[in-house]
């Protein structure tokens, strides 16, 4: 993977960016924010023992899933793979719900029936949360799909990681979405590596990832994951490329974790990444630490405001730990609920025949 | 007023109707448009809708299946095609971690309103990887329901039913049965919709039960007359045209009044549907049994090519009156 030294190019004079106003500018570096603390909180109580399975953290790629989902409109929808806790917040789901998730209880997003991996909220146009490596790219190409066929202007914006560029179902979904003028922006994360194993190690390319995308002709860009600006910018490209020419597009985003593939890996011992490499990011490329820099300078933000910011988000996130560990686990009735939607909403066709065979 | 339909027929008529009843419902899959079908059960649907509402896919099961269950979950209520049930593997993904479980992992979030269908069948001559049999498979999923119409007026009243159901419905066809012909409702004396989960009394004896589903309701029918004529033995065939939900009343029912059951399935005998059919016959009606419950399965092997011996490996009228002779 390259990390490029901050971009040479200003994005914050883009269009997009330009009509930014200093509120809305804050509002992303407070998003930004937002994530990280709920996530540190999240990783304290995981290891205090407060939930179960796994914890795949996005520390580090914040400017990803703050700056594509800043250009939402309307009929704008996203879906995500398993490591979907910025996304979520980003997309307007509150701590309470995504904490209580993790925690495993009936106030959480999905009832405590989804975990980590599994946040939805079609409310907002965010459809999961998907735990199979891939397994969401040809969903991501069904919603923009339907919007296309319910003849609504919008798109799907669909991440996936670097890891899962090398699975089957994506490439049938790239050459669909090709064929078919799919409305469909596919946002690879790149975070230099699928679990413990580097790109270079899984991946077979010319130049980078996303030129893949030229096999199936569809236009493809790279980009920066810790400008926000520049996130914003090229996203912004591809997003109208769907909702007015009703075409797809391939985004790579350099971006990087700090925590491991979940936590189960951060501490792996002899190590797949270099603590130099780590230290390289968090001083340089850290996408908070760069925006925050940016609107200092810009004179849109002041460092205690900056400060005040984190404090607030740290206490939401302490706040929500509260509400998740106070709120009740589901009942061994809930396990039987919600399988079906005939039998939930107790419909005729529910009455008829045997759905379940609990003895 | 009925009319003569072979079941291909009954099927298109079920898919049109529907088509044009719900603007939303739109057909998928490989060759169903231009070519009309590879088994000709979307022929003319193409030309009648248009591009799009019968959509042809790329040889793409994971791509297009996944597509289709990402539409559902925004309304669209897609169905598609599988050439072959066979394929299912190449899509299995999609078919069980995202059909069978969006609305779980959702909290009842998000639904997926979908058909899955094409052919589930061996005896054709065309060895393992075609000859695929998995509706006790899908059937074993929470989330999904399965089920396997043996006539053409059942294949018409459930392919309705399965499309305007609002959970994922996995429907198996048979490309034996695809010609065969039998009475339909005529549209004009209203819809014609068989509900998931009830299952029918295809043929009413007294002495043995045989209880099937799809082709083997056919073979189990032609057994009970060589059973009837041969030996006097008298039975109930009970089509259970639906997997899951299960039509459990009609099973103990029958098995209650006769008292000998004969599960007929194509299924491999390793689960599938008839172990757990025998399952619940032994939980429910167990002092009702004069006789241990009998299977007749495919033979326990991937399924064979040879056109010599192929039909042996399945259930067939031969193998079902033996198995019934040996409980009598």
């Amino acid at each position: 993977m390259t990390l490029t030294s901050p971009s040479a190019l200003d994005f914050a004079g883009s269009p997009i960016n330009q009509i930014l106003t200093p509120e809305q500018k804050i509002d992303l570096y407070t998003q930004m924010v937002r994530i990280r603390r709920f996530e540190s909180t999240a990783l304290k109580f995981y290891t205090s023992g407060k939930m179960g399975g796994f914890l795949h953290l996005y520390i580090g790629q914040e400017a990803v899933a703050v700056g594509t989902t800043s250009l939402k409109g309307p009929d704008d929808h996203f879906i995500t793979a398993y490591r979907d806790h910025g996304h979520a917040l980003a997309l307007g789901m509150s701590m309470n719900e995504c904490m209580a998730e993790m925690y495993g209880k009936q106030t959480g997003c999905s009832k405590g029936k989804g975990g980590s991996m599994h946040f939805f909220a079609p409310d907002k146009n965010f459809w999961g949360g998907h735990g199979i490596v891939a397994g969401q790219t040809p969903l991501g190409l069904g919603l923009a799909y339907g919007l296309k066929y319910l003849g609504r202007e919008g798109c799907c914006l669909c991440y996936l990681g670097d890891g899962a560029v090398n699975q089957g179902a994506f490439h049938e979904s790239l050459n669909i979405a090709a064929l078919f003028d799919i409305p469909v922006v596919y946002v690879i994360e790149n975070n230099g590596y699928s679990m413990g194993t580097s790109q270079e190690r899984s991946s077979s390319y010319n130049g980078c990832l996303a030129q893949r995308a030229e096999a199936y002709a569809i236009e493809w860009d790279v980009i920066d994951g810790s400008d926000i600006y520049e996130v914003r910018a090229k996203t912004q490209i591809a997003m109208e490329r769907a909702k007015k020419q009703s075409k797809p597009t391939l985004l790579e985003i350099d971006t990087y974790r700090y925590y491991g593939h979940s936590v189960a890996d951060s501490k792996h011992k002899g190590g797949y990444r270099t603590p130099e490499e780590i230290e390289n990011y968090k001083k340089n490329h850290d996408p908070i630490a760069v925006f925050e820099r940016k609107i200092i300078a810009e004179g849109v933000m002041t460092s205690a405001q900056a400060e005040a910011i984190n404090q607030q988000a740290k206490d939401e996130a302490a706040a929500s730990a509260k509400f998740a560990d106070e709120s009740p686990a589901p009942t061994i009735a809930d396990i039987s609920t919600d399988v079906y939607w005939e039998t939930d909403n107790n419909t005729p066709a529910s009455k008829i025949g045997r759905h379940f065979f609990n003895d | 007023m009925s009319r003569i339909l072979t079941y291909r027929e009954a099927l298109r008529e079920g898919l049109d109707e529907e088509l044009a009843r719900d603007s939303n419902v739109v057909i998928m899959g490989e060759e169903v448009a231009q070519y009309n079908g590879a088994y000709k059960v979307t022929e003319g649907l193409w030309k009648k809708w248009g591009d799009k509402r019968i959509v042809d896919t790329p040889i793409s099961e994971a791509g297009f299946i996944g597509m289709g269950i990402g539409a559902s979950m925004l309304g669209v209520r897609p169905v598609m095609e599988l050439m072959f049930w066979s394929f299912h593997s190449v899509a299995f993904d999609q078919l069980v971690s995202n059909a069978a479980c969006v609305r779980y992992m959702s909290g009842g979030l998000c639904n997926c309103p979908i058909v899955v269908r094409g052919p589930a069948n061996g005896g054709t001559g065309v060895g393992a990887t075609h000859s695929h049999i998995p509706e006790g498979l899908f059937a074993a999923f929470p989330g999904l329901k399965v089920c396997a119409p043996a006539t053409p007026a059942d294949a018409k009243g459930l392919i309705k039913a399965a499309i305007r159901d609002n959970d994922p419905v996995y429907f198996m066809e048979n490309t034996l049965l695809y010609g065969n012909t039998g009475e339909v409702p005529d549209p004009a004396d209203g819809d014609h919709v068989v509900p998931l989960g009830v299952a029918d009394l295809k043929r009413e004896g007294t002495d043995v039960s045989l209880i099937a589903h799809g082709r083997s309701v056919i073979q189990s029918l032609a057994a009970a007359e060589i059973l009837q004529s041969e030996h006097g033995i008298s039975c109930d065939v009970l089509d259970l045209r639906s997997i899951r939900p299960l039509d459990q009343d009609a099973i103990l029912k029958s098995v209650m009044k006769t008292n000998k059951v004969v599960l007929v399935d194509e299924s491999k005998p390793f689960g599938g549907v008839s172990a757990m059919i025998a399952m619940l016959i032994q939980d429910h009606a167990f002092d009702y049994l004069d006789a241990p419950i009998k299977r007749v399965c495919s033979i326990d092997a991937p399924s064979i090519y040879s056109p010599h011996i192929e039909h042996e490996q399945l259930p067939n009228p031969r193998r079902i009156v033996e198995k019934v002779l040996m409980l009598a």
